[in-house]
């Protein structure tokens, strides 16, 4: 008797603490029916498919890919549409959302030398630091790759080797709502920061009596990969160089630590107080659910603000970010490659998969369906894709793009983006740069040392 | 356990005997059995603790093919002694400590007391205390991280209403009140664990012991600090230790909430960031060693205190 009280108090709790995981679960992907939607466009079919199955048909392969916005349901809409049509099996795994983290996964997987990752998406920043682990794709997909943007490809090649296909670029835009402009006698969107700072007050004074939770401005500023590129277009935009220039860190000056220190002063008061935890999704999420003026994210927010069902859909518009006083509006550069592993069982038939992947149907399938910004050049200036992108009209296209200082780094960019973005997280969290950058300068020469 | 697990010697005389062939013969049997369970201890403990420490005094890297490793003597160690970050982890993880082991200890032991009294629906006390224990720690972490947020949170929306809170507050980035939610969320969680372990000293204790203090006149307080407490304490040492060690190496509510947050850094968040992010493994292996240390010390505190308390 007391075993059969004690089993089912056990199944009680246990059951109790698995309702509060699903639920837990269930919130995470929790997303607005609009979101989910944005694959209905059929994705296109393989080339040469009877060949590719008749060679690799019945593999296996792993595919770590994308895990923010659409990324996901894009991911496994052309896995599926790759499986169909070549037989080939592409198992496809979201990465963590934070770049950073995504990373260490890579790298923990490449240390072990392990074959469970096939083929992953790499941040523009990681062909140097991952290049000994990866294939060659010269010899396989050396052709396409001439379709590709010149200096991405570039960037993709290491010591000769083409380690990784360009596979949807990225540059920061300022998103703003039309509507709630006119609303506050507002003709243009802000040029400086200045101007945005006292448009999001304006706007967020008035907003905030229908609804509480309205904010001004959000941005990403946890402390993770994202913030390093938040900064790093604040502190261009005013003329502060890059962080790190000619091999010298240089983040430590005047101009940024002016800029970096309005930006403190905005958190809390035109942006929500946890900013500082944001990330992509949490801007996404408050920008397209109508609780704020002004957003700085990347150009996948786009499609999903756009989508029917989103509540921002016809009320807001996109261009260049804002600058500082002595300088001029930059995007950083950001973006993903495609890499196959070293250690895969099935590099031929998971460089297929890649050949597919980095097509000009796919990449304009990406940039209608996701509004990701295509790496060739042809589908980048295809009327339709334009259309559907106006992010990449030659007026907001063409804005100065400012890169993460990757190339000083190499492999220890991970280490140096980490000093960067908690320092900056410490910063908007209270503490004035002027406390904080020359600790973050004198780490950052340590580490250009290292090498 | 150690009667079966250690030969057992022959019966204590004054010099040694010679042992008989029957004893050296189960000696030999005793040490036969261990063989398995040295083996595993050996692979699974003694051989991880060997090569992080040999790993300290070396510059590998957790991507091979960077840099040849090679040894460099003291210099980790040296270098995490003058990290101010390393300091910072330190101190934070000791504050979140004893903040929270103090709170789950007095808690524990109230709720463990009254569950111990004999009411209804005691049976299904028991049970739903335990609820918040059941429940995975990176759970609890992100649902707790969401109810205390400062847009959408329940916490907020709640203490607004009832006019405790003038306005919503970022429990989770505001640094001045982020190490009180983390150490609220886990006190939270592990009170349950340690009312349930304070509640199996508790049931032990003689129930003669309170019907003779009733009959000497003893007050309920009196009878507190002169019979249960003295008598329930190896249960507490053996929960102060348990709780300590876990609150020292603690990770993950941390990592949930804050991520690679710098002001946040506990010391295993230190190592696993310095290691897997910066890709520093004899760095962090020298920083794993100094948190051994740290730990170790605690043990020998408790241990030492347990041992005079014994005799």
């Amino acid at each position: 008797m007391k075993h059969r009280r004690l089993l089912v108090l056990a199944g009680v709790i246990g059951a109790i603490a698995l309702i509060a995981s699903l639920s837990v679960a269930a919130a995470s992907s929790n997303r607005p029916a609009h979101v989910q939607q944005a694959a209905a466009v059929a994705a296109p079919k393989v080339p040469n498919a009877a060949a590719i199955r008749k060679k690799y048909g019945g593999q296996k392969i792993t595919f770590v890919g994308d895990s923010v916005g659409n990324g996901h349901v894009r991911d496994v809409a052309l896995a599926k549409r790759f499986t169909k049509d070549t037989g080939i099996k592409v198992s496809v795994t979201p990465h963590p959302a934070a770049s950073d983290a995504a990373y260490s996964q890579l790298a923990r997987a490449f240390s072990s030398k392990s074959s469970s990752i096939d083929v992953a998406m790499i941040d523009v920043v990681w062909p140097g630091a991952f290049a000994p682990y990866l294939v060659d794709l010269k010899p396989k997909l050396g052709k396409q790759s001439k379709l590709h943007a010149a200096g991405i490809v570039a960037n993709d090649t290491i010591n000769g080797k083409l380690v990784a296909m360009p596979w949807f670029g990225d540059y920061g835009i300022l998103y703003y709502r039309t509507d709630l402009l006119k609303k506050y006698g507002y003709k243009a969107p802000p040029k400086t920061w200045a101007d945005l700072f006292k448009m999001a007050q304006k706007i967020q004074t008035g907003e905030q009596k229908s609804n509480p939770n309205f904010a001004g401005f959000v941005f990403q500023g946890n402390s993770y990969e994202g913030l390093t590129c938040n900064a790093l277009e604040w502190i261009a935009s005013a003329g502060g160089g890059h962080m790190i220039d000619n091999g010298k860190a240089t983040i430590n000056n005047a101009k940024a630590i002016t800029i970096l220190d309005a930006m403190r002063a905005q958190v809390g008061k035109t942006t929500p107080r946890g900013v500082t935890s944001y990330q992509e999704d949490q801007t996404e999420h408050a920008f397209d659910s109508g609780d704020a003026a002004f957003a700085r994210n990347w150009p996948y927010q786009y499609g999903i603000g756009a989508t029917a069902g989103s509540k921002v859909k016809g009320k807001f518009s996109v261009t260049t970010l804002p600058h500082g006083a002595a300088g001029k509006p930059v995007g950083t550069v950001g973006g993903w490659q495609l890499a196959v592993s070293k250690y895969s069982k099935h590099k031929d038939a998971t460089i297929e998969f890649v050949r597919y992947m980095t097509s000009p149907a796919v990449e304009k399938f990406d940039a209608i369906t996701n509004s990701n910004v295509p790496t060739i050049t042809s589908v980048a200036k295809d009327p339709a894709v334009v259309k559907t992108n106006p992010y990449l009209k030659p007026a907001i296209a063409s804005v100065a793009r400012v890169t993460r200082p990757a190339k000083f780094l190499k492999t220890h960019y991970n280490e140096a983006s980490k000093v960067i973005y908690q320092g900056i997280n410490q910063i908007l969290n209270g503490t004035p740069a002027k406390n904080v950058l020359p600790g973050v300068q004198s780490k950052l020469n340590q580490i250009l040392k290292q090498k | 356990m150690s009667s079966v697990a250690t030969p057992t010697p022959a019966p204590r005389r004054r010099g040694r005997r010679r042992r008989t062939k029957l004893q050296r013969r189960q000696t030999r049997l005793a040490w036969l059995l261990l063989i398995p369970a040295l083996a595993v201890v050996a692979f699974v403990a003694i051989y991880p603790l060997a090569k992080t420490v040999y790993q300290s005094f070396t510059n590998q890297e957790f991507l091979a093919g960077i840099t040849p490793t090679k040894w460099v003597g003291l210099d980790n160690y040296s270098l995490i002694w003058h990290d101010p970050a390393w300091k910072h982890a330190v101190i934070l993880t000791l504050k979140f400590a004893v903040i929270t082991v103090s709170f789950e200890f007095v808690l524990g032991l109230i709720i463990a007391l009254v569950v111990n009294s004999k009411f209804k629906g005691r049976g299904v006390m028991r049970a739903v205390m335990l609820v918040p224990w059941a429940i995975p720690t990176v759970v609890a972490a992100q649902m707790w991280k969401w109810m205390l947020d400062d847009t959408f949170g329940v916490v907020n929306d709640l203490g607004v209403r009832a006019h405790v809170l003038s306005h919503s507050h970022a429990w989770i980035s505001d640094p001045s009140t982020s190490l009180g939610a983390v150490a609220a969320v886990d006190i939270w969680k592990t009170t349950p664990f340690v009312a349930l372990l304070l509640l199996a000293g508790l049931q032990v204790i003689p129930t003669d012991l309170y019907e003779a203090a009733d009959v000497d006149g003893a007050s309920k307080l009196q009878q507190f600090w002169r019979i249960t407490l003295p008598l329930l304490k190896p249960a507490i040492l053996v929960t102060l230790i348990f709780r300590t060690l876990d609150a020292l190496r603690v990770f993950d509510v941390f990592y949930v909430f804050f991520g690679n947050r710098l002001d946040t850094q506990t010391m295993a968040i230190y190592i696993q960031s310095t290691i897997i992010g910066d890709g520093h493994v004899g760095l962090g292996a020298a920083a794993s060693v100094f948190m051994f240390l740290i730990i170790a010390l605690f043990v020998v505190i408790y241990v030492t205190f347990m041992r005079v308390n014994e005799e």
